[in-house]
């Protein structure tokens, strides 16, 4: 089993506040991490800082086998993070934003269909603009796009806010079926009680740090 | 194991994404047309007087082609910022070069249409008079202004992009960069039109002045974006 | 917990030198140009305006040169050293200080002497440009983020901003001179300089400079300690929430037993 992310004392400054003090946390391949803990505590900005997008302070981070204190480049198009916004072109439909990430990479057309329809979002639904879908359509479109764009490291952050009970179940089956096609993911949730049934593993985030 | 694209089939991608939401939505065709339009119009009223219209005219087309400018990056990188598609283009990782020639091809597609539509409205609402002899000077004109003020304009619509204050900073730090592209397209629209006199030969020296204003920027975007869109 | 306190001390002997320097020489600027140089024959009194214009002039285009090296340096430097992106920040608000004087004694002296307070001359608009961009430059350093990402923002912009100025120049260089020249330039009566006038012009450039110098050196270590002190907060904010860490997590545990 390889290591996929790797903190050790991690420090992250956000607006000149720690977001991340000296945070510490080990994930193998093919985990599902949930990371739990109030708001404010730090779980965006860990996520965050996993994808390569904050600098790291002070401390060690390594992510995928890339040093984020030296390059946090390299590591990006290696990784998906799903935030509060879903990251959708809100004039396109759900094939054309697909489609687009697809270009990104490389993929095949054909690869933008089969995902589409094991998302259940292909026929007349893929050709509807993402502003008239419902929450739960743009965000299984958004993970459609981490799914095309091959990421191997997932940072989810709160991937059910906002879906009603059906729609969290098909956000679970997502998440389960790309693990088992060999994602690492990270789960920053509110929703202790499903998101404890996903994952392999829970640990508490407490002021900036890491809490088994 | 996902490859990174070349920064050709990047652009290519984000080019027709950009000018695809265009087409649907319509904002520049149904808003910022018609805004250049009356911006024509109420030249005319400030300035009343038709000789001094004729003499002035490739100015106003390049003014209200700056104004429009403005709103078409802030429209450009708000369908981008809206839903944070922006930032998962960094976060993915995408060729920030990509990503820069893609959009700022997009903004140069919509100038162009606008650019047209704005001397069809110099001919019929200040007299300008179209010479056979000026044609291949406009079409250059046009072309190399374009291309520098699409690259000036997404290189800083890029920095001010998720920016606070964003609408007021965009201006202030795009115009007196523009000024040159001002300058020179208005003298060589000039020489095109012959008003005032002026000879065609005249108006070469500034495509010059412009081709080398386009190839500096658009160099400086591409090897600039990736720092100016890190937050 | 023990208050921190600071001893705010960013003048060093160096700085005390250069800052003596800066008040003699600019003593000397004042008693030369008002009292000891004569009076121009055509200007009249007006050409003591030169005595602050010219100096200033001079000090704000070495600002925004100082500002352009030291964007490189950080750039181009392997170990992207805060200090370079202190010195260009601090380089060009002297310089916008500096270059807003420079216009405002121009466009008087203009006044006086051409009877209006602008003229479309190449260097005054290329000055008035620079202006605005060192303005914009000075926005975009305070848009925020990390130091680093300040850092390397402003200094992309510094560069765009010298790849430009020259562009702006030269334009404008073309467009006046394929038009008419500026009439009001056209009487350029050459001031005649005698001994006393070039020796008070030479030691206001040197006066400006050693003023600038001593702004600039001060405004960077005022920035330097900025940094520090938002380190040593960092310091204090992760004691605290190292402990608020350790309390929450024992209430915690104890809440999910």
């Amino acid at each position: 089993m390889s290591i996929v992310v790797d903190l050790r004392d991690a420090v992250v400054v956000f607006n000149g506040f720690p977001a991340l003090a000296e945070a510490s946390i080990e994930v193998q391949r093919g985990e599902i991490v949930l990371l739990q803990g109030p708001n404010g505590a730090g779980k965006t900005t860990l996520l965050r800082a996993c994808a390569g997008l904050l600098p790291i302070v002070r401390g060690e981070a390594s992510v995928l086998g890339v040093d984020l204190c030296v390059d946090r480049q390299s590591v990006r198009p290696r990784v998906g993070l799903l935030g509060h916004a879903n990251g959708l072109f809100a004039d396109l439909t759900i094939r054309e934003n697909v489609l687009f990430w697809a270009q990104m990479v490389g993929a095949s057309e054909a690869e933008v269909v089969s995902t589409l329809q094991r998302f259940g979002i292909d026929g007349r639904l893929a050709e509807q603009k993402v502003m008239q879908l419902s929450a739960g359509q743009k965000r299984r479109c958004a993970l459609a796009c981490l799914v095309v764009r091959r990421a191997e490291l997932w940072l989810l952050d709160e991937p059910h806010a906002g879906l009603d009970a059906s729609a969290r179940d098909e956000i679970d089956a997502i998440i389960r079926e790309a693990c088992a096609a060999g994602a690492t993911v990270l789960i920053a949730s509110h929703e202790l009680e499903r998101a404890r049934g996903l994952a392999t593993r829970s640990v508490s985030v407490i002021a900036g740090r890491v809490v088994s | 194991m996902s490859t990174q694209l070349s920064l050709g089939r990047i652009a290519r991608a984000v080019a027709a994404k950009d000018l695809r939401i265009e087409l649907r939505s319509r904002v520049v065709i149904n808003q910022i047309f018609p805004f250049a339009g009356l911006v024509m119009v109420m030249f005319a009223f400030a300035l009343d007087n038709d000789d001094v219209l004729t003499r002035v005219a490739g100015g106003l087309v390049w003014l209200a082609t700056l104004f429009s400018l403005i709103i078409i990056i802030q429209r450009s990188f708000a369908v981008d910022s809206a839903d944070g598609a922006l930032e998962a283009q960094r976060v993915a990782g995408l060729n920030p070069a990509g990503i820069f020639v893609g959009k700022a091809l997009a903004v140069m597609v919509q100038l162009v249409t606008l650019e047209i539509m704005l001397f069809f409205a110099a001919v019929v609402l200040y007299r300008v008079e179209l010479h056979s002899d000026g044609a291949v000077l406009l079409v250059t004109c046009v072309i190399s202004a374009t291309a520098g003020l699409s690259f000036v304009g997404t290189l800083y619509g890029g920095l001010t992009a998720g920016a606070r204050g964003r609408e007021t900073l965009l201006p202030l730090l795009m115009l007196p960069v523009v000024a040159p592209v001002l300058i020179g397209a208005t003298r060589a629209t000039e020489s095109a039109f012959m008003s005032g006199g002026a000879a065609v030969s005249d108006g070469w020296p500034w495509v010059g002045v412009l081709v080398v204003f386009a190839a500096v920027f658009g160099l400086g975007g591409i090897l600039s974006f990736g720092s100016l869109i890190e937050e | 917990m023990e208050a921190q306190t600071f001893t705010a001390r960013v003048a060093t002997p160096t700085t005390r030198l250069v800052g003596a320097m800066a008040l003699v020489s600019m003593a000397w600027v004042v008693i030369g140009g008002l009292f000891v140089t004569p009076r121009d024959v055509d200007q009249g009194d007006a050409v003591r305006i030169m005595y602050v214009h010219v100096p200033t002039a001079w000090v704000a285009y070495l600002a925004f040169i100082v500002t352009a090296v030291a964007s490189a340096c950080w750039l181009l430097s392997r170990k992207h050293s805060m200090g370079f992106d202190r010195v260009a920040g601090a380089s060009a608000e002297v310089g916008v200080v500096f270059m807003a004087m420079t216009l405002l004694s121009g466009s008087l002296w203009g006044r006086i002497t051409w009877g209006s307070y602008w003229a479309w001359d190449p260097r005054l608009t290329t000055t008035a440009f620079l202006l605005v961009t060192y303005i914009g430059y000075l926005a975009v350093r305070g848009l925020g983020g990390s130091l680093e990402q300040r850092a390397r923002r402003s200094a992309v912009i510094a560069l765009l901003a010298v790849l430009e100025i020259p562009l702006v120049h030269f334009s404008v260089l073309m467009w006046r001179s394929l038009h008419q020249k500026a009439s009001v330039l056209s009487g350029d009566g050459d001031i005649k300089m005698d001994g006393s006038m070039l020796t008070t012009l030479l030691v206001g450039v040197i006066g400006f400079t050693l003023t600038f110098t001593w702004l600039v050196l001060h405004r960077q270590r005022v920035l330097a300690m900025q940094d520090a002190m938002q380190m040593t907060q960092l310091d204090a904010a992760l004691r605290e929430r190292a402990n608020e860490s350790e309390n929450k997590s024992v209430i915690e545990s104890s809440r999910l037993k």
